[in-house]
């Protein structure tokens, strides 16, 4: 069958994604630039069709914790925020990792730091990606750079997070949000039932049949030593997550003499820019990280050892860039390229960007 | 009469309830909350509604609750008890779901979160833990502190100017459209025990029939946070709680 191609925004994708893969709950609260995503689900009404639970509370610390109370009956829980709101998520999401559960938690980042701009930014990628909250723990970071990613990258999200029960942000922008694109939406996938829940999320509570104690879900533990070994527990787990789910795409890497290194919407943007270095005879390539943690440091590495320079170019004063020096086999040269506070660098910037700051 | 006559199950008139366990609770003596989970499982044991039971436990004394009921609880971050409950009833709109949370966790730090699923009118009973002081944090001001009462962030009283009024929150969601049943019970005598009981008996009937928030609240002694005897307690609850706490049935929608 021919597949359906749709235009729409990224976070209309989103919400369309969501009930198309039998999500059973989204709780969000409004703010710009992702406010489509709850407006769209409260438009496409799924509550009538496949029995998703929508609801917009009342502050984003309550929609976190609705996550929490939903995703602890082994339920897939979404929610959704830009940078401001999702600051007020973190307690909620250092519980939700804490307690093992899935979800899914969608970052449409704007420009901080503070109430900041509405314009997008990537400067949440520290929060992102090195905890937010208190405690050792880390998100499965996924970032789209395209609307047919925002729509995929639902059902990836909930895969990889029942799969290692740990929760996934989406770390998405402004750009990505609002702009529109074509999309196959992901394919219908109905929501689990109770018996399916049970069977494939046995630590889940939901009501204690006779057949088993009770489920509790705590973070809580006041015994030291069951807490550091809870903590080994999860750092085996990301142990495990690291070798197994770093993923990036290359664009003109094979041959390339400088590679450029950007995620979301600037690997977008790099694409061009890498074209138009190699029109005027200079081989650079791209790495775009899919998953910012795990990092995908191996394919960094590889390439560190082929290549003259590196230029890491982000909508921030300079984060992932650690996570690539970090990544090095061998002494190159790395730079960073940015822009603050909403604007969105052109391809040609980051060209000259890339001349000047390895003197070509 | 031979002792296995008088053992007959009609004949009990007290027993341990079979879903509150033998782990030894971690409350001071002279507490409520013993007793008051004693009725939260008799409750759900009477409802034949174990297997559908869903708790919600506070930060605060009662953090860990689900050491002594035998069934499926949620632990929650400080006063968000309200809102987790509103999702885990919402997405299994056939369980019991219940909250159970002191005065800083549901009056202080969660206000918002009580005040919104209250509102909501969400299908979940709330039991609520008011003796006036924070327990497990060492005895600090609540906001349901009394006026001139002394506590380890209060040590002359709380003072009005300084500190505000005591908050009386269950008056405040008598106002809310979403709530069913609101009441004020105690533990103290044996009567007040059973008045407790049943209150708690139709807040989970009225969750389970989808008539709107019930909210429970119970005026609780701390004898280690008021520095008394547990007898002294009782007796300062009542000559000094309940007078801006006055017991009883404040809201009743629901026709009987």
């Amino acid at each position: 069958m021919e597949q359906e191609v749709t235009l729409m925004k990224g976070n209309e994708a989103i919400a369309h994604a969501a009930v198309r893969c039998g999500v059973d709950g989204y709780f969000g609260y409004p703010i710009t630039p992702q406010s489509e995503i709850l407006e769209t689900l409260e438009e496409l009404q799924p509550w009538d069709t496949t029995g998703m639970v929508v609801l917009q509370a009342e502050s984003e610390v309550a929609a976190i914790n609705m996550v929490y109370g939903g995703a602890s009956t082994g339920k897939s829980c979404m929610t959704s925020s830009s940078s401001p709101g999702v600051s007020l998520k973190q307690e909620g999401i250092s519980y939700i990792a804490a307690g093992e559960l899935p979800a899914l938690i969608i970052n449409c980042m704007r420009g901080g730091p503070g109430l900041g701009t509405i314009q997008p930014s990537q400067s949440d990628y520290f929060q992102a990606t090195k905890g937010g909250g208190h405690g050792d723990y880390h998100l499965i970071v996924l970032a789209p750079a395209s609307v047919q990613e925002m729509a995929d990258f639902v059902p990836l999200g909930f895969d990889l997070a029942f799969k290692y029960r740990n929760p996934v942000m989406m770390l998405a922008d402004g750009i990505i949000g609002q702009m529109m694109e074509k999309v196959v939406l992901p394919p219908v996938r109905p929501r689990r039932t109770d018996a399916e829940v049970a069977l494939q999320c046995p630590w889940a509570v939901t009501g204690k049949p006779e057949s088993r104690g009770p489920n509790v879900l705590t973070t809580l533990e006041l015994d030291p030593h069951l807490m550091e070994k809870h903590n080994i527990h999860l750092q085996e787990k990301y142990d495990l997550i690291k070798a197994n789910e770093a993923r990036c795409e290359e664009f003109h890497t094979d041959d390339c003499e400088y590679l450029i290194v950007a995620f979301g919407c600037v690997a977008r943007i790099c694409m061009k820019a890498v074209e138009e270095a190699r029109a005027a005879g200079i081989k650079v390539g791209l790495l775009r990280p899919i998953t910012l943690w795990p990092f995908p440091a191996d394919e960094i590495a590889r390439l560190s050892r082929q290549v003259k320079g590196i230029l890491v170019a982000e909508l921030n004063a300079g984060q992932m860039i650690e996570d690539v020096i970090l990544s090095l086999d061998t002494r190159v040269p790395v730079h960073h390229f940015g822009r603050l506070g909403g604007i969105v660098m052109d391809p040609d910037e980051i060209l000259v960007a890339l001349k000047e700051k390895f003197a070509l | 009469m031979t002792p296995q006559d008088i053992r007959r199950p009609e004949n009990v008139v007290a027993a341990k309830p079979r879903l509150l366990n033998d782990n030894t609770m971690h409350y001071c003596p002279g507490c409520s909350h013993g007793v008051v989970h004693k009725l939260v499982a008799e409750v759900i044991e009477e409802m034949g509604a174990e297997h559908i039971a869903i708790g919600i436990a506070p930060v605060g004394c009662a953090v860990m609750a689900y050491n002594y009921l035998d069934i499926d609880w949620i632990e929650a971050a400080h006063g968000r008890a309200p809102a987790i409950a509103t999702a885990v009833k919402r997405l299994n709109p056939s369980r019991l779901v219940f909250t159970y949370q002191g005065d800083g966790d549901l009056a202080a730090i969660g206000t918002a979160e009580t005040i919104h699923a209250a509102n909501r009118g969400e299908n979940i009973a709330i039991i609520f833990i008011n003796n006036g002081i924070y327990g497990m944090t060492g005895g600090q001001m609540a906001p349901t502190t009394l006026e001139g009462m002394v506590t380890a962030t209060t040590p002359y009283g709380r003072r009005v100017d300084l500190n505000g009024y005591p908050l009386n929150i269950t008056d405040l969601a008598v106002r809310l459209d979403g709530t069913c049943y609101v009441t004020r019970q105690s533990v103290h005598t044996a009567a007040a025990v059973r008045k407790a009981k049943k209150a708690i008996r139709q807040a989970f009937e009225n969750s389970m029939a989808g008539l709107g928030t019930s909210i429970v609240e119970i005026v609780s002694t701390c004898s280690s946070g008021w520095k008394m005897t547990p007898a002294d307690a009782n007796r300062w609850m009542e000559e000094n709680m309940f007078p801006k706490y006055p017991l009883g049935d404040i809201k009743n929608t629901v026709s009987k």
